[in-house]
């Protein structure tokens, strides 16, 4: 995981190769079709991960904005009839969403807890709301809202211009990874800008923040949006990979399962969240072959246990584990490298 | 005129009800400011313990109002001692924990009680009121919300477990150091929290059907009432239940069920925004 003073060039061109060997490796072990749902939720996670890690809001509906884009390329596809347009609506309708409902939460200056209920009750009302769609005068353009039968039956991705060419199967799996690995260094780039650092800063004192003359709210609603956006592109994968949408996208049940990927993951990291959530989606995939136990039970267990023993999560105690083992000889070193953790935002 | 009484009931049991189901997660978080969002989970375990109760053979009142209480006052302790008891202070982490404790919770009761819906009828008869109809029951969770403040108030303002609570949530190192330990006033207020869950989820559980996963429908309504009531016990759990009971059930007449529910958080929302600390975090301060 780079570092500030591995320059960075190195920082990408390690992105890109492990995610270029990844794409090549990891379909010899599990199939593609999962893959490309692991893949999606990574870049959820990714999405918390980047406003709760980085910016300190912690959003218990980020299953809202997944939701949206899902439900926006859905809506968009079955009216336009080609999927280029909808994707990119699918992004700028959820980024458009949480730059209203974040101007009103950070102008109105709340923090965490009433940030968390907030965002948990638009979830919830999104969620009652697309429920009780289920009559036919529930219609946006040509499509019916369908309520908690969802919407299926809309266009899949295609080749840009050519709505026969759609993208399927292998195919759909590298460009969900392609995607991913996009998002990964526009986040890296952000990361590096002065808004992301000055975002670390808000993060890490607010007050400091607005008193050294920066906008905070305007700053903390941008992220937000940005956040949001990326959520909304895996809503709009998802879509295309389930090729049907349902209200459950808005659920608690989605929301909680994000937030337990970032914490497993690692929160301020970047990678933390990805990999916390491939693992335990992949993990979920496995136990939903067995009836023993159930996979409900098994993720609280998981939260729990993280929240008590290792709340900062699996990769920043790897990486820890790992420089005192590579660099670590004596306190010194040691403390030093600690120090050096601390200036440095990624993990 | 038969309307109006029917309407007035109606938004008396809302706001009941809100009362009944916010009070638990209100002394938890009004004490400790612990936000436990397996509250909805503990109300569900209350109701599942009522039915079993019930199919035993036990009288429907003894298991709702006795039984279902001290099973999940019981669990709350476990829960507290094995976890919440690590976490105090850390407000975030404790949402989460408790949040990883209502999944815990849902799929247990999947595993024994399967997932399906499972119910009780209501022991008390509905009546007619001119060409309405009004279900009984209503009237006894008016009742039991009733009793259930009463009993909060006089028991945090007469006794001296109420005093020594108080005192507690005050200035948890001034009471300390004069003998009382916090722990333990915390861990008699955490049980006490979740046996008013456990039986505002048993007193619900005749009107709806119960699922594994129906304390989701409770934890929503219950954390916004609580929020937004803001610091003051009963005042705030009082003032933001009448606010938003009001609200929903005159949208409910006026419009859908739905619309009635979407406007309860719709008002929730604002009314946040407006009075970020709760209604009594600005009217009615330093009130009980």
């Amino acid at each position: 995981m780079g570092g500030v003073q591995m320059g960075s060039g190195r920082d990408i061109a390690a992105i890109l190769i492990v995610s270029a060997l990844l794409m090549l490796l990891a379909p010899l072990v599990i199939g593609t079709y999962t893959l490309t749902l692991l893949v999606i939720y990574g870049m959820l996670a990714l999405s918390l991960g980047l406003i709760w890690g980085f910016g300190g809001i912690l959003c218990f509906g980020q299953a809202a904005f997944f939701g949206l884009g899902a439900y926006t390329y859905a809506i968009a596809a079955i009216n336009i009839g080609e999927s280029t347009l909808p994707m990119i609506l699918a992004v700028l309708v959820p980024a458009g969403f949480a730059l209203l409902l974040g101007a009103m939460m950070f102008y109105g200056r709340l923090t965490d807890v009433y940030l968390g209920v907030i965002t948990l009750v638009v979830t919830l009302i999104l969620f009652r709301f697309i429920n009780s769609t289920a009559g036919p005068q529930y219609t946006i353009g040509t499509a019916r809202l369908g309520g908690y039968n969802g919407i299926p039956g809309f266009q899949t991705l295609n080749v840009p211009g050519d709505p026969d060419a759609y993208i399927w199967g292998d195919a759909y799996f590298y460009v969900c990874a392609v995607a991913l690995v996009l998002v990964a260094l526009l986040v890296t780039w952000l990361l590096r800008s002065s808004f992301g650092r000055i975002a670390l800063g808000i993060r890490e004192n607010e007050t400091r923040a607005s008193l050294m003359g920066y906008d905070v709210a305007a700053r903390k609603t941008v992220l937000f949006a940005i956040g949001a956006g990326i959520a909304g592109l895996a809503g709009a994968l998802f879509a295309n990979w389930a090729e049907i949408v349902t209200p459950a996208l808005f659920s608690l049940g989605q929301s909680a399962e994000i937030i337990i990927w970032c914490i497993v993951g690692g929160l301020g990291t970047r990678f933390g969240p990805v990999l916390g959530a491939a693992g335990l989606a992949y993990l979920k995939f496995l136990l939903g072959q067995q009836s023993v136990l159930d996979n409900t039970l098994i993720m609280g267990a998981v939260l729990v246990i993280f929240v008590l023993f290792l709340p900062r999560g699996l990769v920043p105690a790897i990486a820890a584990l790992w420089q005192r083992a590579t660099r670590g000889r004596g306190r010194r070193a040691a403390s030093l490298a600690r120090r050096r953790r601390a200036e440095v935002p990624y993990g | 005129m038969d309307l109006s009484v029917v309407i007035l009931v109606e938004i008396l049991y809302a706001v009941a009800s809100l009362i009944l189901i916010s009070a638990g997660l209100a002394v938890v978080f009004g004490m400790m400011k612990v936000i436990n969002l397996a509250h909805g989970e503990f109300m569900m375990m209350g109701g599942y313990a009522t039915i079993t109760a019930v199919n035993l053979g036990v009288n429907v009142f003894v298991a709702m109002l006795v039984i279902a209480p001290l099973i999940v006052g019981l669990i709350g302790l476990v829960v507290e001692r094995l976890v919440i008891r690590h976490l105090y202070g850390r407000l975030v982490d404790t949402m989460l924990a408790t949040w990883g404790l209502s999944l815990l919770f849902i799929g247990l009761a999947t595993m024994i009680f399967g997932n399906t819906t499972t119910g009780i009828s209501t022991p008390i008869q509905g009546f007619a009121v001119g060409s309405y109809q009004i279900n009984g029951y209503n009237f006894f969770i008016i009742l039991v919300a009733i009793l259930l403040v009463a009993g909060l108030y006089l028991v945090l303002k007469t006794t001296r477990a109420g005093l020594i609570a108080r005192g507690t949530m005050q200035g948890a190192d001034m009471a300390s150091a004069l003998g009382y330990s916090p722990g333990r006033v915390y861990m008699a207020t955490f049980f006490c929290g979740a046996a008013l869950s456990g039986l505002a989820g048993a007193v619900i559980a005749p009107l709806v059907g119960l699922a594994p996963t129906s304390g989701g429908a409770y934890i929503a309504k219950a954390f916004i009432t609580v929020i937004a009531g803001g610091p003051s016990l009963i005042a705030g759990l009082l003032s933001s239940a009448g606010l938003f009971g009001v609200v929903s059930q005159v949208f409910t007449f006026a419009f859908s069920n739905v619309i009635g529910e979407v406007a309860l958080l719709v008002a929730a929302v604002i009314l946040l925004r407006l009075l970020p600390q709760g209604v009594t975090g600005k009217l009615f301060k330093g009130r009980l």
